[in-house]
């Protein structure tokens, strides 16, 4: 499946945290989706850990948190499709493409540095 | 060079607030123009106007109050970030039936919206985060 997934936009969210565990990676999200509400162009970068927020399957738990999977699905209803995955964090965590929640731009260190440059402002979570 | 913030770590769990402030010190005392502080995700509780650490350490709050008053730097907090933290003005306070606050000016309770429009309106935003 081609991936359109530019490396140049208004907005570079770095995601470094897994789903559970922290609001890390909600309010990372929460930050991606107002820009995208004000008309800014947004790519996301799912780096270390912040990888397992896309593998498939992810449940809210009993904890009463409302998880991130959720959030994901909408990511496209706010035209943010423009998605990158950190390579060796994919493979250290044993994870390939097929088994990501959506589809995203595998990322080697060439292409984060290219991502880091071709955006206007970076935000890190 | 017009500067901006975002500070995410929890003041004294985390070196991020201590390393923003050196480093917003530093920008003004070079004559660069820092803008705002935004405050975001744990970074929130550095809004805490009840904040009373010990006084061999650094007052972070108070430090933040005087670089607003010196060289008139926003302090704003992330309303949705704060909320859920505990973190109300008086009028939010009102707002959920509570008896007490705990923000109070310069911090200012905003939207995350402000924070894009930083992200635009000044040369660098620089992300503090632990």
């Amino acid at each position: 499946m081609a991936i359109s997934s530019p490396s140049t936009g208004d907005l570079l969210v770095i995601l470094r945290h897994p789903p559970h565990g922290s609001s890390w990676l909600r309010e990372g999200l929460d930050a991606a989706l107002v820009a995208a509400a004000f008309g800014q162009s947004v790519s996301l970068l799912f780096q270390g850990d912040g990888v397992l927020a896309l593998a498939k399957g992810q449940q809210t738990g009993p904890l009463g948190q409302k998880g991130t999977a959720a959030t994901l699905d909408m990511l496209s209803m706010y035209d943010i499709d423009s998605l990158h995955v950190e390579e060796t964090a994919l493979e250290r965590f044993g994870l390939e493409a097929k088994q990501l929640q959506l589809p995203a731009r595998i990322a080697d260190g060439d292409s984060i540095s290219h991502l880091l440059a071709g955006h206007r402002l970076v935000l890190t979570f | 060079m017009r500067y901006a913030l975002l500070v995410e770590g929890a003041p004294y769990s985390s070196q991020a607030s201590h390393s923003a402030l050196r480093f917003a010190t530093t920008l003004v005392a070079r004559g660069h123009q820092l803008v705002s502080v935004f405050f975001y995700h744990d970074g929130v509780y550095n809004a805490a106007r009840l904040a009373a650490p010990p006084q061999d350490e650094p007052h972070l709050y108070d430090a933040w109050r005087s670089l607003h008053a010196e060289h008139g730097t926003e302090l704003q907090v992330c309303i949705a970030a704060a909320l859920r933290r505990g973190l109300l003005d008086e009028r939010e306070a009102e707002r959920h039936g509570k008896s007490g606050h705990s923000v109070e000016p310069p911090f200012e309770l905003t939207g995350l919206g402000q924070l894009i429009d930083l992200g635009q309106g000044v040369d660098r935003l620089v992300t503090f985060a632990p």
